[in-house]
């Protein structure tokens, strides 16, 4: 037969002298090791149990006393020991929605501008400067907000805004500097790179032949980049608005700084306010009752709530996006 | 002439050609006012901030209300303290981690370990202070040096299993195979390969996360508090560089502000300084695995 012949066979069919074999050491490092990293991956788990688990067990009092009606009600009065969530819900969606109003036409001009415009050299280097504005701490952005942003915004645009659209109730009353529009310009400084960064990516990977069938037709370059590729990216753009939101809503110390601290509600822009994140960061260290501290770890348990939920959404909708825009290019 | 019925009107393709060039330009002004924040804060931060810098800032104490001069040493001393207790243990965790997402686990397992990673990474860093300040602060009774630490160590895990997941995930699956080949064990191939041959792209993560955490203010207002003194040992709260800035920005007086600018620029330094690093690891990253 053929098999006698091969000598792949023949070498195969020796049985191997056993010691060229590893000897059979113990297993124990190899779990032990296999074992420590299952243990760090489930830390992640397990912290995300302990932070929700954390906070709720903060608030449980403040829980018990308000019950629900806490998230609508816009007493915060600490002498009275009466305190309802609402001036910091408002506060904290109306600045953040302010931010995403500034920086999501411009981060996606952007984007756009470095996916589809930009000469090659330039690409590089703007995307360092924006990369570079995310290392920006929070603390520095609120300094030069108090320093240099808002006594510009007081005595320029504030004025002007205030002389051209001061017919609309947002844009009324007394102008302190501090404010609601303040605090949205600084969030929406530094939101602005991971915007950027995820529109960026979301226009990249819009098909070329996009661009070229709408050029073959005709199109304008604007026509182009509004048929062929923000209306292909309009989903993707939206999950980055989203992830946007996410961050902005728990931006803590430059808000702080710039938003006034004031738990009201007002129509105007001008008027100062207050943000979850900024009145947990101003009051939890004199926070002298316990139902104080215990509100306030109900505050901390909201904004973690409605971060995650934005976030999780934002995830979704990013990921959902990926695995379309695949099967599509394929 | 005929205008042809074939293409639209000369009127309309101008309008549309106007169109298009005013909204290219408008991009080109979006980007500009993109990045003229970081070097309107740049500016601001060596104009302000640069005068003040002086032998004093680093190394003298902060001076009582009221008093002229003194500096920051010990915030600076205490946001390398506090960087170096959260690194010791946000790196083991999240390497560890990383090696299970990359070496270990099962799709499903992976699925949702990198999702809770991403929601972790969500979570606004004032809530792991409060976190913290319940876990470490209460049950010890005191504001301590180990707790801004933990607080910023637990920060750091999720960004640095990402990061060291991504590059293990690079290493060519090759290596691993000829390793195993020669009847290395598992977890040796890991260690001496694997890590091994990704361990300037783990290293550029850890910084990255570093450069991330160096900033925060946030989880440290509950639990580091902040000191105008040395803290002799790490039971006690301690000072750092950006909370230190946050009480100096909101104070009254002038001296304050300008030493509040001072830290800041130091600061600025820092990140700076770890994102250089970071981009000189990651030149050749490509090439080395």
């Amino acid at each position: 037969m053929g098999e006698v012949n091969c000598p792949h066979m023949r070498l195969m069919s020796t049985p191997p002298s056993i010691s060229v074999l590893p000897r059979p050491g113990s297993q124990l490092p190899s779990t032990a090791f296999k074992w420590a990293a299952a243990l760090a991956a489930a830390t992640i788990v397990v912290l995300i149990v302990l932070v929700g688990w954390e906070l709720y067990v903060g608030s449980r009092q403040s829980i018990s006393m308000f019950g629900v009606p806490f998230l609508w009600s816009s007493k915060w009065d600490p002498v009275a020991e009466k305190y309802g969530a609402f001036p910091f819900i408002f506060g904290t969606f109306i600045s953040s929605l302010l931010a995403l109003a500034i920086a999501v036409p411009l981060g996606v001009a952007t984007a756009l501008f470095l996916t589809e415009l930009a000469p090659l050299k330039l690409r590089q280097p703007i995307i360092i400067a924006i990369e570079m504005l995310a290392a920006v701490p929070s603390v520095i952005f609120g300094m030069w907000g108090i320093f240099v942003l808002i006594p510009w915004l007081r005595d320029h645009l504030f004025v002007w805004l205030k002389h051209s659209l001061g017919f609309l109730p947002l844009f009324q009353g007394p102008v302190y500097g501090v404010s609601m529009l303040a605090a949205g310009i600084i969030i929406a400084i530094m939101i602005l790179p991971i915007i950027t960064s995820i529109s960026r990516e979301i226009l990249r990977s819009v098909p070329d032949l996009q661009r070229e069938a709408a050029y073959a037709l005709g199109a304008t370059r604007w026509e182009v980049l509004r048929i062929a590729v923000l209306s292909y990216a309009r989903r993707g753009l939206f999950g980055a608005s989203i992830l946007g939101l996410g961050r902005a809503l728990g931006e803590t110390m430059a808000v702080t700084m710039v938003i006034g601290n004031r738990p009201q509600i007002s129509a105007s822009l001008f008027a100062p306010g207050y943000t979850l994140a900024s009145v947990i960061a101003n009051e939890f260290t004199e926070a002298t009752t316990d139902l104080y501290r215990s509100s306030l770890f109900e505050l901390g348990l909201v904004l973690l709530a409605v971060t995650i939920l934005v976030n999780i959404a934002a995830q979704v909708m990013l990921k959902s996006l990926a695995g379309s825009g695949s099967s599509k290019v394929a | 002439m005929v205008a042809s019925p074939y293409l639209p009107a000369p009127r309309y393709a101008r309008w549309r050609k106007w169109k298009s060039i005013a909204v290219t330009g408008a991009l080109v002004a979006c980007a500009l006012a993109v990045i003229a924040p970081l070097f309107l804060v740049i500016f601001f931060l060596v104009a302000r901030g640069y005068s003040s810098l002086d032998w004093n800032f680093f190394t003298q104490l902060p001076k009582p209300t009221g008093e002229i001069g003194g500096g920051m040493a010990n915030a600076i001393v205490g946001t390398v303290t506090l960087l170096a207790m959260a690194a010791a243990i946000g790196v083991p965790i999240g390497v560890f981690g990383g090696i299970y997402l990359a070496e270990y686990g099962s799709d499903r397992a992976n699925n949702w370990i990198r999702f809770a990673a991403d929601v972790l990474n969500g979570v606004p860093s004032i809530v792991w202070g409060m976190v913290v300040y319940l876990f470490l602060v209460v049950p010890f009774k005191g504001f301590s040096a180990y707790a801004g630490g933990v607080a910023l160590g637990l920060m750091m895990v999720p960004l640095v299993m990402r990061t060291t997941e991504e590059v293990l995930v690079l290493v060519p699956q090759s290596y691993r195979e000829a390793a195993l080949a020669l009847g290395i064990t598992r977890w040796k191939v890991i260690v001496v390969i694997v890590v091994r041959t990704a361990l300037k792209g783990i290293a550029t993560g850890v910084i990255v996360a570093l450069a991330r955490i160096a900033g925060e203010t946030a989880p440290l207002l509950f639990t580091a508090l902040g000191n105008s003194f040395w803290s002799h040992n790490l039971k006690e709260p301690i000072s750092a560089l950006p909370l230190q800035i946050f009480a100096y920005a909101i104070s009254a007086y002038d001296d304050w502000h300008r030493q509040a600018w001072a830290g800041a620029l130091v600061l600025m330094a820092l990140i700076l300084a770890l994102n250089i690093t970071v981009r000189v690891l990651s030149r050749d990253r490509k090439i080395a695995p």
